[in-house]
């Protein structure tokens, strides 16, 4: 009887031993959500790959062996900012979800950017592309991690303009997104002496682009700049070349272009495209041993720069999290733009006061299927942007975090 | 370059043919829900998902059997229309007496459900269909360039379309049709299978349907979803043209595709709603439908 | 009738002590709809007249309160009166284009109006199209209630459901919905009688529209969005199987069928499409065999109407 109160009573003081080393983590658990687009058009670059590169971040880390209790969920936001608001709302109430990560989609992102903020949560972006999350909707409670409008702007649009494409036509995916890329590329074209013809506006996830094509070839704009991605990339390629527009002396832009894109539409359909990106899986040997370890949890697809920097972030904010000893969402933050980035991936890096972590960018073309030596051996480098120029100054995004 | 009303030519032609491109869809989708509602007065919701499989069905075939794009379209619209007789015999039948309303909420419920188990499979993003080698490539007409596959749409669905209403309004089969329609136990009594008759009606109009799903599919990609948005225009499509009437809809149907085509140059923010406008208007003033007649 | 002031009270009572044991916003969502379903019901259930097109006042009136409390800095009274009364005059609008049509040309032409309405808010700026309108303040109700307050917000939406729910009630159960149930059974009779039933139609019809416009407008505080979602057909359609599943025509049968939908939507979101699959299925299920649906059928048990 008393043996058995005096165990209890080690048991317990035990249990609180344990549980005080962790003392400021909400619950004894740091849970991460992975809310992206599980099913719909940007399912490929992120989707449930995202979850794999983020449980691999977390066994890396050594959570287990250092005590900290880490779980993962993830959601499909469906592309609608109603249901991504609901997801990351009801994630924070009831499933006390500390970190949001992923979210493609700039409307949804911008969405729940707020919700976090509202509620002190932590939101780190590795999906999305407005470089608004980081300008006039920046939060202290964001990160925009991998990538935005204004580097892709910058990266591409130069580039092509450069090699003589002056006069421009965007096919825009009409959502926040879109016009982001569109207003950015087509700043960068203006002050490179080059002409923006015109635009058309195309509702996400169209099938049929034929008549927006056909707006663009009859523009006669040297360079179709395509501000949209995923499925509508791949479908806007596919039927340009039906309607020979490759071949009638214009070129296409892809502005954001990702891994499976290339995948999806293969070498003959997507070789000669030009874009920037801030991974590649090929680029270094720490590269590509991850990226063989991530392609054989995942069925043999490779890692798209999303699911680096999701595995990324999640690695830097799991360090974050230990330095601060809390998982408090603004705290936890701060402490990730005080300390310096460094994962196998990404090398070293920082994160900035308005939320953008900054680093090289790489402009890649794709090579011709002769080209090709092995699986997934797509891209080739054309130029590297050293951090301090990939990404918009810190002083032009109107971020009120910025003194 | 010359110019119609401050367009150039190419792209005003362009648009134009796009929407003929359209407008055989519409024809031809249109066309089945017609034939359904004139002979069973059922709004055949499931009707987009019926195209949905057919283009499915095409490229499982091609993908699963290696069986290609001339044969499928024969054997989609049989293996659809097969699923269609199903579901008339199980289920739509039992609703011929009831208020006609039921027999739309049970097809709409058929629709979610098929929609939903493709888009279980297969995401919502689209499955790529190649075109068939003999039609792919097209000619430079000069004043536009047109692909031969989408020639090759119009034609084909012209040809279906006009087949279709030569078979209903002038041959035996057309008239027993039409006279079970409007007085169903005098035609049994003249020692005519009307049951049958009706069945194999409906697996018609969806067979119809799925011919227009299979040709849908190297142009619009093969997608869980192209159904679902494509069935509300058609529904505007048949109401304009009058719900009974096959002439009607077949008119209707390519005079509304090339209106959309036609909307898309002049002043595209408008070009999806132009053919409900038109709907709204027709339904005030003739609310039979521009070629129906009042039932 | 005692049987509907024990269901109302049960109603009541559930509602007051279930944000204890589940997430509120949670319940709030289920009220919206279910106001949303019974408003729906009016019209069908007691109107004879399937609207396909209902969305059109959800997205409406959604729209136009977020705007207002947003750009235009309305307190959320105002708000959500003022995305009524844009519901509400739509409803006339639409209302005199449709009721002059029956039937399945009714259900078709609110169809295409909701489309048409569904394109304009995808191309008009103010909503933002895909984006929604984001961030919308929820307020301070009548400069005293910090509608931040999940109670304070809780209790807002209860007030809002149930005097909805009793200005319908009282609708159907007026001299006004007796003449609705005669058009409903017998139109040609009704007219013969005197009566013009295509004002008493339009009447139903604005009322129906003007409080499924008070469910959008509620909504879009409550979840601070406003979104293409509540404008889209499909929204019209979940409105109709809500009120099928729950029983068409009973009063209660909407705010059920409400319950179990948003449920199901909830708890079965990691499932993807077997939502819709489940939808699909439900449909199927009521039109050939549960016809009456949850209540329909728990009042013919209890054999008293419900």
């Amino acid at each position: 009887m008393f043996a058995i109160r005096k165990l209890t009573a080690a048991a317990v003081a035990l249990a609180l031993a344990a549980t005080a080393a962790q003392a400021q983590v909400s619950d004894g658990v740091v849970k991460i959500g992975v809310l992206n687009d599980m099913s719909s058009l940007y399912a490929d670059i992120g989707g449930p790959g995202s979850v794999i590169a983020a449980r691999m971040a977390v066994e890396d880390f050594g959570a287990a062996k250092k005590g900290m209790k880490v779980e993962i969920v993830s959601a499909d936001h469906q592309n609608k900012p109603d249901v991504g608001s609901q997801i990351a709302r009801q994630w924070i109430d009831v499933d006390k979800v500390d970190v949001i990560i992923d979210v493609p989609n700039s409307g949804v992102a911008l969405a729940v950017s707020q919700v976090v903020r509202d509620k002190g949560k932590a939101f780190l972006n590795t999906g999305a592309a407005s470089s608004d999350l980081t300008g006039k909707a920046c939060s202290p409670n964001t990160i925009h991690w991998l990538y935005d409008t204004w580097m892709l702007a910058h990266g591409t649009g130069s580039a092509v303009v450069k090699t003589g494409g002056k006069s421009w036509f965007f096919i825009t995916a009409d959502y926040a997104f879109g016009h982001a890329l569109e207003r950015d590329t087509a700043e960068v074209v203006t002050h490179s002496g080059g002409k923006v013809l015109g635009a058309v506006r195309a509702p996400l996830n169209t099938q049929d682009f034929s008549s927006f094509l056909l707006q663009a070839q009859s523009s006669k704009a040297q360079v179709i700049g395509l501000a949209n991605a995923g499925g509508d990339t791949i479908n806007s390629i596919k039927q340009a070349a039906e309607f020979g527009i490759v071949k009638g002396g214009q070129s296409l832009a892809g502005l954001l272009v990702f891994l499976s894109d290339v995948h999806g539409l293969g070498l003959d359909k997507a070789q000669g495209l030009v874009f920037t990106e801030t991974w590649y899986w090929d680029m270094n040997d720490a590269s590509r041993a991850w990226a063989k370890r991530y392609a054989a949890a995942n069925g043999g697809k490779y890692p798209t720069m999303d699911h680096a920097g999701v595995y990324s972030a999640v690695l830097h904010y799991l360090k974050a999290v230990e330095a601060a000893k809390t998982d408090d969402g603004t705290k936890v933050i701060a402490k990730m733009k005080e300390m310096p980035t460094d994962d196998p991936l990404f090398g070293k890096g920082r994160v900035r006061q308005d939320g953008r972590k900054i680093h090289p960018a790489y402009l890649f073309e794709v090579k011709k299927p002769s080209e090709s030596k092995y699986p997934y051996d797509y891209y080739k480098l054309r130029a590297t942007i050293p951090a301090d120029q990939a990404f918009r100054p810190e002083k032009d995004g109107g971020c009120s975090l910025v003194k | 370059m010359t110019e119609i009303f401050g367009i150039p030519v190419q792209a005003f032609m362009g648009q134009l043919l796009i929407g003929l491109i359209n407008g055989s869809f519409y024809a031809l989708l249109s066309l089945g829900l017609a034939v359904i509602f004139g002979l069973l007065n059922i709004i055949n919701f499931t009707h987009g998902a019926q195209y949905m499989m057919g283009a499915f069905c095409a490229y499982l075939l091609l993908n699963k059997t290696g069986i290609g794009y001339w044969p499928a379209l024969l054997i989609a619209p049989v293996i659809v229309g097969a699923t269609g007789v199903l579901v008339e015999r199980t289920m739509l039948k039992r609703l011929y007496n009831l208020d006609h309303l039921y027999g739309l909420l049970l097809t709409f419920g058929l629709a979610l459900i098929i929609q939903g188990l493709f888009r279980n499979e297969y995401g919502t993003s689209g499955q790529p269909y190649a075109m068939p080698q003999a039609l792919s490539g097209g000619h430079n007409l000069g004043f536009m360039f047109l692909p031969n596959y989408r020639a090759w749409v119009i034609a084909a669905s012209l040809v279906v379309c006009l087949a279709t209403w030569f078979i209903i309004e002038r041959t035996k089969l057309g008239s027993y049709l039409r006279a079970a329609t409007e007085n169903p136990a005098l035609v049994q009594a003249f020692g005519i299978n009307v049951p049958r008759m009706i069945t194999l009606t409906y697996g018609f109009g969806v067979a119809l349907a799925a011919l227009a799903g299979v040709m849908a599919g190297p142009i619009y990609q093969v997608s869980p979803q192209m159904g679902a948005d494509l069935i509300i225009v058609v529904f505007a499509v048949v109401v304009i043209g009058g719900m009974g009437s096959i002439m009607g809809s077949i008119v209707t149907g390519f005079g509304l595709g090339i209106v959309e085509g036609l909307t898309k140059v002049f002043y595209p923010e408008a070009s999806n709603t132009v053919i409900f406008v038109i709907m709204a208007v027709v339904l005030l003033f003739k609310p039979a439908g521009l070629f129906g007649k009042e039932r | 009738m005692n049987a509907h002031r024990v269901a109302f009270a049960i109603m009541v009572a559930a509602l007051l002590v279930a944000p204890l044991i589940v997430y509120p916003v949670f319940l709030m969502k289920v009220m919206c709809f279910a106001l949303f379903a019974t408003a729906f019901n009016l019209l069908i259930g007691f109107g004879g007249l399937l609207s396909f097109g209902h969305a059109m006042f959800l997205g409406t009136a959604g729209y136009a309160s977020a705007h207002a409390a947003k750009v235009w800095g309305f307190a959320p009274e105002f708000a959500i009166l003022f995305g009524t009364v844009c519901a509400a005059a739509l409803g006339l609008v639409s209302g005199l284009l449709a009721i002059r049509r029956q039937g399945i040309y009714f259900a078709m032409i609110t169809l295409a109006l909701a489309q048409m309405i569904f394109f304009f808010y995808l191309q008009a700026p103010f909503t933002h199209g895909e984006d929604g309108i984001q961030a919308v303040p929820r307020g301070t109700l009548f400069a005293l209630v910090d509608l931040n307050n999940i109670w304070a917000m809780y209790a807002v939406v209860l007030l809002v459901f149930l005097g909805g729910f009793l200005l319908i009630y009282r609708t159907i159960h007026s001299p006004f919905g007796q003449v609705l149930k005669a058009i409903r059974e017998n139109e040609p009779r009704a007219i013969s009688l005197g009566y013009d039933t295509a004002r008493y139609k339009l009447q139903a019809y604005v009322l129906s529209a003007t409080l499924a416009g008070l469910a959008g407008a509620t909504k879009a505080i409550v979840f601070q969005l406003a979104s293409l979602t509540d404008a889209h057909w499909s929204m019209s359609g979940e409105v109709v199987l809500m009120t099928l599943l729950g029983g068409l025509g009973t009063i209660f049968g909407p705010a059920v069928g409400a319950l179990v939908i948003v449920s199901m939507e909830n708890y079965l979101a990691q499932l993807g499409a077997w939502v819709t699959i489940t939808q699909g299925i439900i449909f199927v299920i009521c039109v050939l065999a549960f016809r009456r649906g949850i209540v329909g059928e728990l009042a013919r048990v209890l054999r008293k109407p419900l």
